[in-house]
């Protein structure tokens, strides 16, 4: 049997590459990387066979899995721990197939070096699911692959064979996974993963604490800002508050006679100043003197009006039955503003350019991007950089773009020592990449019955996915379309005869991008307050409303079956209570369907959430624990988004630049309930980290409306 | 000029140029304890909270000349995995970190929190742990600071009988 599934056979090199671009290699070290080289080769021929749901070269080996003396087993990960709990699932997953305990498995980055990274970067909530298929059967390979040599080495056949525990046994013989490896040249590679059942995994679907808990709580220096490397300066570079400023030309006369300066870097595009102290190059850079040429002052007036349905171009991306037309119709305008990541830590970085090598240490979602930039900006090969990537303090979307790599790199190379560079709080907001602001415009009629005979959404938004290294692969290309802001513009009522959506794009003078969620946050806060609103003129329940208007396809169902136990727990009703109303919104992102019930109040004029219940279906959980998180986590951060933040054009500059003036959900603001009730609707894992953001913003302003008799329509959502 | 301080339980003396250099820096970039973190540089966000004295203060915001002669805490301090603070332990407890980087600054304030108002109600807890995350894990961490108090009490009570 186990013969049958094993061969020797070498595989033509042509095949390594039969996917182009797609594939992935693996590869297994034992104490030293003497091992390397030949199960690199091995694993690679079956990796590449693998449809992999993501992008990476294929030109060298990647490192996937190396085993040590210690029979510990390192999983380099080609994604980024960003705090979503990427590595706790990858843990899991690859422990239960590789038959070995949590606790002897370790995750760290891949780093460009070891090859194992991820050219889509790390976003768009595809972590786990993405790696679920390839992960597993690698692992799985991996096993194989030490139950024939140990068969070998115990002079038995692979079915008498048990494993577990990374120790492989028969009769009363044992051998572990590192002492199997001890000597073995030329491994045999199993034709096929054996997946393991499902139902026999002792990690998976559990709860299992986050590998990264101790290291988080203890105080480990694991992020960016953290690293460091020997002899290393401060750099510091001088950035424009203008939005649109050009560098023209710079006076550095007073900063080079400053303490601790040891060199001011003049390029052609920027002005930096390198000391020995992080303190002594801020200093520094206060006291050089810049000339931008800037615009004129732009104001947020004009970038309200630049934000208008209508304007610049428009595509149809959703489409059935006729447009809606005629006297009867109902119409409704909302508005969602810039949004800051506000991710707290800085972006920041530390590199070390050499006479022909590089090493660049940063928080970063983008490490094949990072690299080829600070590749070509120094005229070199990319294999010539090495990044490595750190865990993130936030993502968010934030790190996927890292200018600031390059800046740190020319420096690096012009005093010949690493050199850290790091944001300063004021221009991580004012050179964010932010969310864009969005204008909706949604129309609709009842017929007869009181249902939705007609449903349109129009809406306008900055880039996101345009000009992004993210581009995931759950969202259907639409020619035309910018895939980040769409997200979340469709309409999730199939039934509705007639509806359809249209998207307008805008290009804004300044950086937009993606911010967790993308077009979804906004999207689903102005369709979901119009679909309440026509449920309320039907005078029907807000859940029966929609749920009479979802066709019963495999999505349809998913969706209703959240929207109706969404209700059910939180005994969803009408009434106010109490001073208290209830408010419900529902929304599907990247296949994952998620409702919300709020409960809220209003106390002095401020909106106060008392409850929020999430029903999320994400698929098979992987860690229902983290999933949780993810759950409390966007409820806190949408309502943060959607009852406090924006940022604001004044006087050409983007405003403000500090926490506090950027208002924020507190602890103060943070539900007391947060109750999270998780379906499993398919039996694969789907996204998890960005959907439940979708409902929180209507879900609040439907219950505002209910208490209030007021329809709120533009976020942040204020009461006067 | 010089500056004494005990960090952790270890004195240091601390040649620097800048009597105003933030605390912050000196304790991570001069003694290399890389767990306060810095998040804003404007006392707005609490990531560098430590302890001088036994009180929480922002450390980015704290010129270093204030601290001669004092008792400086951070993260590393505060705990390890071999001897936990109970803030620590209600902390793993709680699974309450996601990207962790504001958690070094929420325990410290909570573990000062502590030590002025033992049983703090969520009103307490609302007027002082007022740092910024943005993974919004507030909700775990009210949570963690309310077991974190019953922990804490509980050894307070095996140390000092009488007063129980
Ligand atoms: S870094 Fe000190 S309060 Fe933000
Ligand atoms: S855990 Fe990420 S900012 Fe708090």
């Amino acid at each position: 049997m186990a013969d049958n599934q094993s061969s020797e056979k070498k595989l033509s090199r042509r095949k390594f590459l039969v996917r182009g671009g797609l594939g992935t290699i693996g590869v297994l070290a034992v104490g030293t990387y003497v091992l390397r080289n030949p199960i690199r080769r091995a694993i690679l021929e079956k990796a590449n066979e693998m449809d992999l749901a993501y992008m990476g070269s294929t030109d060298n080996p990647m490192l996937w899995f190396e085993l040590g003396k210690d029979n510990v087993v390192i999983l380099h990960s080609p994604k980024i721990e960003m705090g979503q709990g990427t590595f706790t699932g990858l843990a899991q997953m690859a422990a239960d197939e590789l038959e070995i305990s949590m606790s002897n498995i370790k995750v760290v980055h891949a780093t460009t070096a070891t090859g194992n990274i991820d050219g889509m970067s790390t976003g768009g909530s595809t972590s786990i699911s993405g790696l679920w298929q390839p992960l597993r059967e690698l692992a799985a390979i991996f096993r194989e692959m030490m139950k024939i040599e140990a068969a070998k080495k115990l002079g038995v056949s692979v079915d008498d064979l048990s494993v577990k525990d990374g120790v492989v046994s028969a009769n009363s013989k044992s051998l572990t996974y590192a002492e199997i490896s001890e000597g073995v040249t030329n491994w045999t590679i199993p034709e096929k993963p054996i997946l393991k059942d499902i139902s026999s995994y002792k990690y998976v679907g559990k709860p299992v604490p986050r590998v990264d808990l101790d290291d988080k709580v203890y105080g480990a220096p694991m992020f960016g800002l953290d690293a460091e490397m020997p002899n290393m300066l401060y750099g510091a570079v001088v950035r424009p508050s203008k939005i649109g400023a050009k560098f023209i030309s710079a006076t550095t006369d007073k900063a080079e006679k400053m303490p601790g300066v040891i060199k001011i870097v003049s390029e052609d595009d920027f002005v930096g100043v390198v000391a020995e102290s992080y303190i002594e190059a801020e200093n520094a850079k206060q006291a050089i003197e810049v000339i931008w040429e800037t615009p004129d002052n732009l104001q947020q007036d004009a970038i309200v009006s630049m934000m208008t349905v209508g304007n610049g171009k428009s595509t149809i991306i959703q489409k059935e039955g006729d447009a809606l037309e005629g006297d009867d119709i109902v119409q409704m305008e909302f508005r969602s503003p810039i949004g800051a990541h506000a991710q707290i830590e800085p972006n920041g970085v530390v590199a070390f350019v050499e006479e022909s090598k590089a090493t660049i240490m940063i928080s970063t979602q983008v490490i094949g991007i990072t690299r080829k930039e600070v590749s070509s900006r120094l005229g070199w090969d990319a294999e010539q950089v090495n990044v490595i990537p750190t865990y993130l303090g936030g993502g968010f979307g934030r790190r996927l773009h890292t200018p600031h790599a390059v800046q740190a790199a020319v420096m690096s190379q012009a005093v010949g020592k690493p050199v850290k560079y790091i944001f300063s709080r004021e221009e991580e907001f004012q050179h964010d990449m932010f969310r864009p602001p969005t204008h909706h415009i949604l129309k609709g009629r009842l017929n007869e019955q009181g249902l939705l005979d007609g449903l349109e959404h129009h809406f306008v938004s900055g880039d996101v996915g345009n000009n992004s290294a993210l581009v995931p692969n759950i969202v259907p290309p639409i020619v035309g379309a910018d895939i980040g802001a769409i997200r979340g513009g469709f309409l999730q009522y199939s039934a509705v005869p007639n509806h359809r959506s249209v998207y307008w794009h805008v290009t804004l003078p300044f950086a937009t991008s993606w911010w967790r969620s993308l077009g979804l946050l906004a999207n689903t806060f102005a369709i979901e307050s119009f679909v309440d609103e026509m449920a309320l003129k039907a005078g029907k329940d807000a859940i029966e409303f929609r749920l009479a208007q979802v066709n019963d396809d495999e999505a349809g169902k998913r969706l209703k079956e959240v929207m109706r136990t969404a209700g059910e727990r939180a005994g969803y009703s009408e009434e106010i209570k109490d001073g208290k109303a209830m408010g419900f919104a529902a929304s599907v992102d990247a296949g994952t369907p998620c409702a919300h019930v709020v409960e809220v109040s209003v106390e002095d004029n401020k909106i106060r959430v008392h409850k929020v219940t999430v029903v999320l279906d994400p698929g098979l959980a992987v860690n229902p624990d983290q999933i949780r998180a993810q759950c409390e986590g966007c409820v806190i951060m949408g309502m943060s988004a959607v009852l406090f933040e924006q940022m604001k054009v004044v006087d050409g500059s983007l405003t403000p630049t500090i926490y506090g003036p950027y208002e924020m959900a507190l602890m103060k603001h943070a539900p007391r309930e947060i109750d999270v009730v998780l379906l499993q609707g398919k039996d694969t894992p789907g996204a998890v980290g960005e959907p439940p953001l979708g409902p929180i913003g209507a879900a609040i302003a439907n219950a505002i409306r209910r208490l209030t008799g007021k329809r709120l329509q533009s976020m942040p959502l204020k009461l006067t | 000029m010089k500056i004494s301080m005990i960090v952790n339980g270890q004195s240091h003396a601390i040649e620097l140029t800048d009597e105003y250099t933030p605390l912050l820096w000196v304790i991570r970039d001069i003694l290399g304890l890389k767990g306060t973190k810095f998040g804003c540089g404007k006392a707005a966000c609490g990531a560098c909270t430590l302890h001088v004295d036994g009180e929480a203060v922002r450390s980015c915001s704290y010129p270093v000349k204030f601290a001669e002669g004092k008792q400086i805490t951070t993260i590393e301090g505060l705990g390890n995995a071999e001897n936990p603070h109970p803030v620590q332990q209600a902390w793993i407890e709680e699974i309450v970190p996601q990207c962790g980087y504001c958690q070094p600054g929420f325990m410290m304030a909570t573990a000062a929190l502590l030590n002025k108002i033992p049983n703090p109600t969520d009103e307490d807890i609302d007027n002082n742990i007022i740092n910024v995350c943005r993974c919004g894990t507030y909700y775990r961490m009210r949570k963690a600071i309310h077991k974190a108090a019953d922990k804490q009490n509980a050894i307070n009570e095996i140390n000092e009988p009488t007063k129980a």
